[in-house]
């Protein structure tokens, strides 16, 4: 039987696959205005990857922000849920998540059975998200994909001591016509999300078993600044922005095998 | 939902009636405005109000018109004004808005009636203290401050005694004031009514403890505000006798609050105002009913009729806000016994600092004491501007499905 889920998140679409216990497929793409047919679109991309049909799917669960005005599912699910679950089905092990997205940052810890225990969310504020990235990157006019290795180079990182998207973008201005190296900087602005990431983590009970989710966890200078500050390795997956996705579509197999 | 089901959950018939009594009470006090025959008070809403009462003295509320301005999406604009003059936007939504509203003559009713003088008591919070001070200087009118010693492990005698004091002071400013006599026999039969009325509420109140729940924390919201305005005179009692029968009659026919009641939960906090329907809408869909909350429980303070002085004097020091967290926490632990809660939301409100700080320690306590999980979604009462719909829609959701398990 095939299922599929689809996170609908603030900049990508996501979509997973299932065969039963298998991957099929995966599919990405930005979320742009339209977040309906963003989502449509990941979905009908990856069923023609798998080589099937809507028709062929069993059940399909929407999540993410986006969700609520999807129109090939009712059934939806918020992304805490999903992402946790899609972390325990990937690394059984792991009891606590660290989703850095597009527009909002959470930590989830997890029980034996997948199951959400407790999570924290980041209100209001873009910091150490995937926007804050954006507009860091922009403001030191370099590649979002590059930070990461940059940032590997940096030997005294810049200390970046406001962690709110307007300040430290002028800070970061400031820091670059005092003549600061920009691998230094970029490195500062990792430990920098990686304290306030920290401080809100810490608010949730915090396991060794630390598994890094979305976007975000593509940039290795954050995942290396967050490994400094929980003392602890980090894992990131293989699909990183798709946790959510396969979350949903494992609850679409679980629910059909309820019915 | 079928008609039938729609009208199990059918509104509460006395909302009405109280509507109909905040009115006349509200139409009161504005006409008193001018009369000096008839004083009017601004006081806090953890104050005692039972002095004024004795007296006849008009209290009024600026905390419940408050609530009042942000439940009609008034509030920023008034808050506005205030912000205008130079206060701060970190300071107290309700002291904005209100200073605000002095200001404009803003808001739902047109403004509260000029007051002849403040009566400011510190067991809620130190803003009031200035708030208080500001409207003073604003209106040149008199203020009396009682000061409520902060009750870290029990009150002590010392303390208790230093506010009984404080209350005698009151009670020769007042007769200074109005120019008439105290009546301790009047006070004492005040102490009775407020006595009374507190009983009834509290008792309405605990019917929620039913299964199926009649009545939600959204609706005590509604339904406090007599207890808080009116307490100590005989229409709060008439009126609640009235909705305890109606909400008892529910008990027995089984009228449940939210249409299917899977999950029993705990409110901390001061409401949402703005968005207390759009809440009340989003939880009951889920099956969830707010069956208890610490905030109108805070109106339930115990009073002895033979020695009301020296009885207020501890009951009103020892209000939820002006106790320590470890206090705190065995309240909510006893009502999270009391009423069967399966989870706590907590609302962390950006203006009211002594309700907010301390609801993490306090959220790890309920966690590992009694396993229950705590949700804290961030807010402000009456200032919308710090409100993001989708965030805590998001949140609410989330924290029902870890319910459901
Ligand atoms: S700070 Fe809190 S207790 Fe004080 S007036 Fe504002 S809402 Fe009331």
């Amino acid at each position: 039987m095939y299922f599929a889920g689809v996170d609908i998140g603030s900049i990508t679409a996501k979509a997973v696959v299932l065969d039963n216990d298998t991957i099929l497929s995966t599919s990405l793409a930005r979320t742009g205005h339209d977040s309906r047919n963003a989502g449509r679109m990941v979905l009908e991309e990856a069923l023609g990857e798998a080589g099937i049909s809507e028709e062929d799917l069993a059940k399909v669960i929407a999540t993410g922000y986006g969700r609520l005005n999807v129109d090939f599912t009712d059934e939806k699910v918020t992304e805490i849920t999903c992402h946790a679950r899609g972390a325990h089905f990937s690394l059984p092990d792991v009891r606590t998540v660290i989703d850095l997205g597009g527009q909002d940052s959470k930590g989830i810890a997890i029980g034996d059975n997948g199951k959400v225990i407790d999570f924290v969310m980041n209100d209001k504020c873009a910091a150490g998200t995937g926007r804050f990235l954006e507009v860091m990157a922009a403001a030191l006019q370099v590649d979002l994909g590059d930070l990461g290795s940059i940032s590997r180079e940096s030997k005294d990182p810049a200390p970046i001591s406001s962690v709110c998207t307007v300040f430290a973008e002028s800070e970061v201005i400031s820091r670059v016509a005092e003549g600061v190296l920009k691998t230094d900087i970029i490195a500062g602005i990792h430990k920098a999300i990686a304290s306030r990431i920290f401080a809100m983590i810490s608010r949730i009970p915090v396991n060794e078993k630390i598994v890094m989710t979305g976007g975000v966890a593509r940039n290795s200078g954050v995942v290396d600044a967050l490994e400094e500050r929980f003392k602890t390795r980090i894992i990131v997956p293989g699909m990183p922005q798709h946790m959510g996705s396969l979350g949903a579509a494992i609850i679409a197999r679980e629910r059909s095998n309820e019915t | 939902m079928g008609e039938e089901e729609k009208e199990l959950h059918k509104k509460i018939l006395a909302t009405d009636a109280m509507k109909q009594l905040m009115a006349t009470y509200y139409m009161e006090a504005k006409a008193a405005e001018g009369d000096d025959k008839k004083p009017v008070c601004w006081i806090t809403s953890g104050a005692p109000v039972e002095f004024l009462v004795a007296m006849d003295i008009i209290p009024v509320y600026p905390e419940n018109h408050g609530a009042l301005c942000g439940a009609a999406r008034m509030a920023v604009d008034l808050a506005e004004i205030a912000e205008g003059a130079g206060f701060s936007r970190d300071l107290c939504s309700y002291a904005r808005l209100d200073i605000g509203s002095a200001m404009s003559r803003g808001g739902p009713i047109g403004g509260l009636p000029r007051p002849d003088f403040l009566l400011c008591c510190n067991n809620i919070c130190g803003t009031v203290v200035k708030w208080y001070e500001e409207l003073a200087v604003y209106f040149n009118v008199p203020m009396f401050l009682i000061d409520t010693p902060f009750v870290h492990e029990s009150s002590r005698r010392y303390a208790i005694d230093y506010v009984a004091a404080q209350f005698r002071e009151l009670i020769e400013f007042l007769e200074e004031f109005t120019a008439g006599s105290y009546d301790a026999e009047r006070f004492r039969e005040v102490a009775l009514l407020s006595k009374e009325g507190i009983g009834l509420w509290s008792d309405i109140l605990r019917l929620s403890e039913n299964r199926p729940s009649p009545i939600t924390c959204f609706d005590a919201f509604i339904h406090m505000a007599p207890i808080v305005t009116l307490r100590g005179t005989a229409r709060v009692i008439d009126y609640y006798r009235a909705l305890k029968a109606e909400i008892e009659q529910r008990v027995e026919k089984g009228i449940s609050a939210v249409p299917e009641e899977r999950y029993r939960l705990l409110w901390d906090n001061i409401p949402i105002w703005y968005e207390l329907r759009n809440l009340g809408h989003l939880f009951a869909e889920q099956g969830a009913c707010l069956v208890a909350d610490t905030y109108t429980t805070a109106w339930a303070v115990e009073i002895e009729v033979d020695d009301p002085v020296n009885s207020m004097a501890r009951a009103y020091s020892s209000i939820y806000l002006n106790i320590s967290i470890d206090l705190m926490f065995k309240k909510v632990k006893a009502l999270i016994e009391r009423y069967s809660v399966d989870g706590v939301v907590m609302h962390s409100n950006r203006s009211c600092k002594p309700y907010s700080l301390g609801q993490y320690d306090i959220a790890r306590m309920i966690l590992s004491e009694t396993g229950k999980p705590v949700l804290v979604i961030e807010a402000d009462m009456t200032d919308s501007r710090v409100f993001s719909s989708s965030q805590v829609h998001d949140r609410i959701l989330a924290f029902i499905e870890t319910l459901h398990s």
